[in-house]
């Protein structure tokens, strides 16, 4: 048996007495008023149930691992603090397969099934995209953690909202300035054929033309690729950076026929971490890394200055300081993207507690109050960083990490500014109708 | 009572069930409900060329990816109307099966299907090469204010469960009524014995692209009334595994049936559901399921129901 029904708040005093009071207003209510009765029982004790539709299986499998226990973790130190308004939080998961039309399915079954306040936590963007229409016809609040610039970009609908984790279009924005100034202005691009790689070739490549930059090569890989020295050759000999982001289970072969290709010398290499996350850097064959640069969505490896939130938030997880499990130092997490789970899972609650949220006919007007959020300062709720809400686009902003390769670990060279990701409005989900 | 009678009796019985189940489940059975009959009319697509004509397609996927991007790209990029790209759909997979029975029926048996592969293959590919119009494997959302045929806005779940029995009932009788006809026998003769039926003066390679085109056709108005129903057009859709799904639909439910496509879906539909409330191996479950009912069910549900029960079962 899986844990598909996990319950994360443990038998305390205080749950118990819940338990007793509702009992007992269960059997008034059965006994004399029972519509009152089933009424008050509802919403006084009642889990606040979240719906999680987690990639289990399929490519996102990697992410979807992390997403979970770092879900449970953050739903146990919300519950251990006494809940959302008062009550218990109720993690319902099931696994969409990374795959849109389960996904679709799977928000169906969370808001006619199994009765969820919310659904939450889908990373693949396809999955999004293709669950987001049920989501905004069942006018269940879906609130994902996908980086796609999808949620921004007006293709959705008032009900989905990423507050937890930037997009890619801010993401490749805020790294131009650095990459120019610093490594160089001709950048060859290898990147996943298809519309995450796409994203990235788009809005880096206007980006870094802005900086007075160039791409001077767009090496697009087949997603079924499982041998990458045929496209190493397609990179121009003047090439003063190479730019990579790759996804899937070839991510680590890619890399490492990468360094065979070139050896010592190789240009500067700027990767985003999505390439290596869930692996360990100190692999054999990745040595080549060595001084090269990577964005990441929150420093895998604890900082000389690591903040107390950051300390808090390890720790809940259960991750050491390299970024892997306490458990297994083998078993590496998905730390540039996971820490969206948590900072989601509070924005949530913010939402439901600023508007009074008792029930599913609530929704709309806790979608109003996460609208309303702007400022989500650094704590042990957003251990990322300070973060910047536009209810408008329902999408949040937030500082970026560059990090060089030191010693087979990564060293945080440069934080950027939340400004550095800002970039215009292309919707305003507030005018739509609920 | 005639044995015909019987069989259209039984098929609009079960229309009828379908019909008044609208009124009594639950809202998530009664979505799930309105997706299988979906799907299930893409199986019963894919039953006409393998169940009754002995086609086996490895490629079906290109036909409801045609669909579903016939529809949703003429309505994104042309402005067509829901009801004009549903029609614009339909008009794709036609096209599409046309020229792949062609080319494909040129091979038999093996090549046949190696042959249907490629060619989904590269209808797959070619949805995610010009990703700038399909956004590639991410796909896109056709707008709920979009999805209004005849001011009845299909998004509406009452609206979306008649629209998708109405598609159901219309492709289920359709294929009872071929099978019925004298040009649904030649199909059966072709299947079990295809020289014999050339021997006997038939058009076989006439008989064998027509039955494609019906079969490519029906999945392609599956897919578009899919990308219509459920607000979602990705490339996902072209990939083999939906190719691999009506196969194991129409092998689960009874190879040509006409209701073992239904019977199939239903099944496939739920087993993977409530097997993924249990276990993260639900799909390895689902495999041994199958293994076992192609070794003691082989002929499938409605075949074994044939065999053991309703003989005129067609």
């Amino acid at each position: 048996m899986t844990d598909n029904k996990q319950k994360t708040n443990l038998t305390t005093r205080r749950g118990a007495l819940k338990k007793i009071a509702a009992g007992t207003g269960a059997i008034i209510g059965a006994t004399s008023m029972p519509l009152l009765g089933r009424y008050s029982q509802a919403h006084s004790s009642e889990p606040i149930r979240i719906g999680f539709q987690v990639h289990r299986t399929g490519i996102g499998a990697a992410y979807g691992r992390w997403y979970d226990r770092t879900t449970m973790a953050v739903a146990k130190v919300i519950n251990d603090a006494g809940g959302i308004n008062g009550r218990p939080v109720e993690i319902i998961t099931e696994d969409d397969g990374t795959d849109p039309k389960r996904g679709a399915e799977i928000v169906e079954k969370f808001a006619t099934k199994h009765k969820c306040d919310v659904a939450y936590g889908t990373l693949f963007s396809h999955v999004v995209i293709g669950s987001a229409p049920r989501a905004g016809e069942l006018k269940i609040p879906y609130f994902v953690v996908s980086e796609g610039h999808h949620v921004a970009s007006g293709m959705l609908n008032r009900y989905t909202l990423q507050p937890g984790i930037t997009d890619v279009k801010s993401q490749v924005q805020a790294m131009a300035p650095f990459v120019s100034a610093n490594l160089g202005k001709k950048v060859a691009m290898i990147f996943p054929d298809f519309a995450f790689g796409h994203n990235h070739r788009d809005y880096f490549s206007e980006a870094i033309e802005k900086q007075g930059g160039k791409v001077v090569a767009k090496i697009a890989i087949p997603p079924t690729e499982t041998s990458f020295t045929k496209y190493f050759p397609k990179i121009p000999r003047d090439t003063d950076v190479i730019y990579h982001v790759m996804v899937g289970p070839a991510v680590l072969t890619f890399v490492k026929e990468m360094g065979e290709f070139y050896g010592p010398n190789a240009p500067q290499i700027f990767g985003f971490i999505d390439s290596l996350e869930a692996v360990d850097l100190a692999s054999p064959g990745l040595e080549f890394l060595e001084g090269t640069y990577f964005w990441e969505g929150n420093p895998r490896y604890a900082q000389k200055d690591q903040s107390e939130y950051d300390k808090f938030y390890r720790k809940a997880i259960g991750i050491d300081a390299n970024g892997a499990s306490i458990s297994d130092s083998k078993d590496v997490s998905t730390y540039a993207h996971m820490f969206g789970c948590w900072e989601t899972m509070f924005t949530i609650k913010d939402a439901m507690e600023a508007s009074g949220y008792q029930s599913p006919k609530d929704r709309a007007k806790m979608i109003e109050a996460a609208e309303a959020i702007t400022t989500m300062a650094a704590s042990n709720e957003h251990p990322q960083g300070d973060k910047l809400f536009n209810g408008k686009t329902h999408q949040v902003f937030g500082k970026q990490y560059i990090s060089k390769v030191n010693g087979q670990k990564l060293e945080v060279v440069h934080t950027t500014s939340i400004e550095d990701g800002f970039y215009p409005d292309e919707t305003d989900y507030t005018k739509k109708p609920f | 009572m005639s044995k015909g009678a019987k069989q259209w009796g039984l098929h609009l019985g079960i229309i009828a069930l379908l019909f008044v189940l609208q009124f009594i489940l639950p809202a998530y059975h009664h979505g799930n409900l309105a997706r299988i009959m979906v799907l299930a009319t893409f199986a019963i697509g894919y039953n006409i060329a393998f169940g009754y004509t002995g086609l086996l397609s490895l490629g079906h996927a290109m036909f409801f990816a045609a669909g579903m991007y016939g529809l949703a790209l003429t309505m994104k990029f042309l402005g067509f109307s829901a009801a004009t790209g549903l029609l614009a759909g339909i008009v794709s997979a036609f096209v599409l099966s046309l020229a792949v029975g062609l080319l494909a029926l040129r091979t038999i048996g093996v090549a046949f299907m190696i042959v249907t592969l490629m060619f989904a293959q590269s209808v797959y590919l070619s949805i995610l090469y010009f990703g700038k119009y399909t956004r590639g494997d991410e796909g896109f959302v056709i707008q709920q204010a979009d999805r209004v045929i005849a001011g009845i806005d299909l998004s509406n779940p009452v609206n979306r469960y008649f629209a998708a029995l109405v598609l159901l009932s219309f492709c289920l009788l359709v294929s009872l009524k071929l099978i019925q006809a004298p040009f649904g026998r030649v199909l059966i003769a072709i299947r079990e014995n295809e020289e014999r039926t050339k021997m006997l003066g038939y058009d076989v390679f006439r008989h064998k692209l027509a039955s494609l085109m019906i079969s490519g056709t029906i999945s392609g108005a599956a897919g578009a009334a899919y990308g219509l129903l459920f607000g979602y057009a990705g490339a996902s859709f072209a990939t083999v595994q939906y190719s691999i799904f009506p196969l194991l639909w129409v092998l689960l439910g009874g190879a040509g049936t006409i209701i073992g496509p239904l019977a199939g879906t239903l099944f496939m539909f739920y087993l993977i559901d409530l097997l993924s409330e249990i276990t993260s191996a639900y799909m390895l479950i689902a495999g041994v399921v199958l293994v076992l009912l192609t070794l003691f069910a082989r002929q499938g549900i409605m075949g074994e129901v044939r065999k053991r029960v309703i003989r005129w079962l067609p």
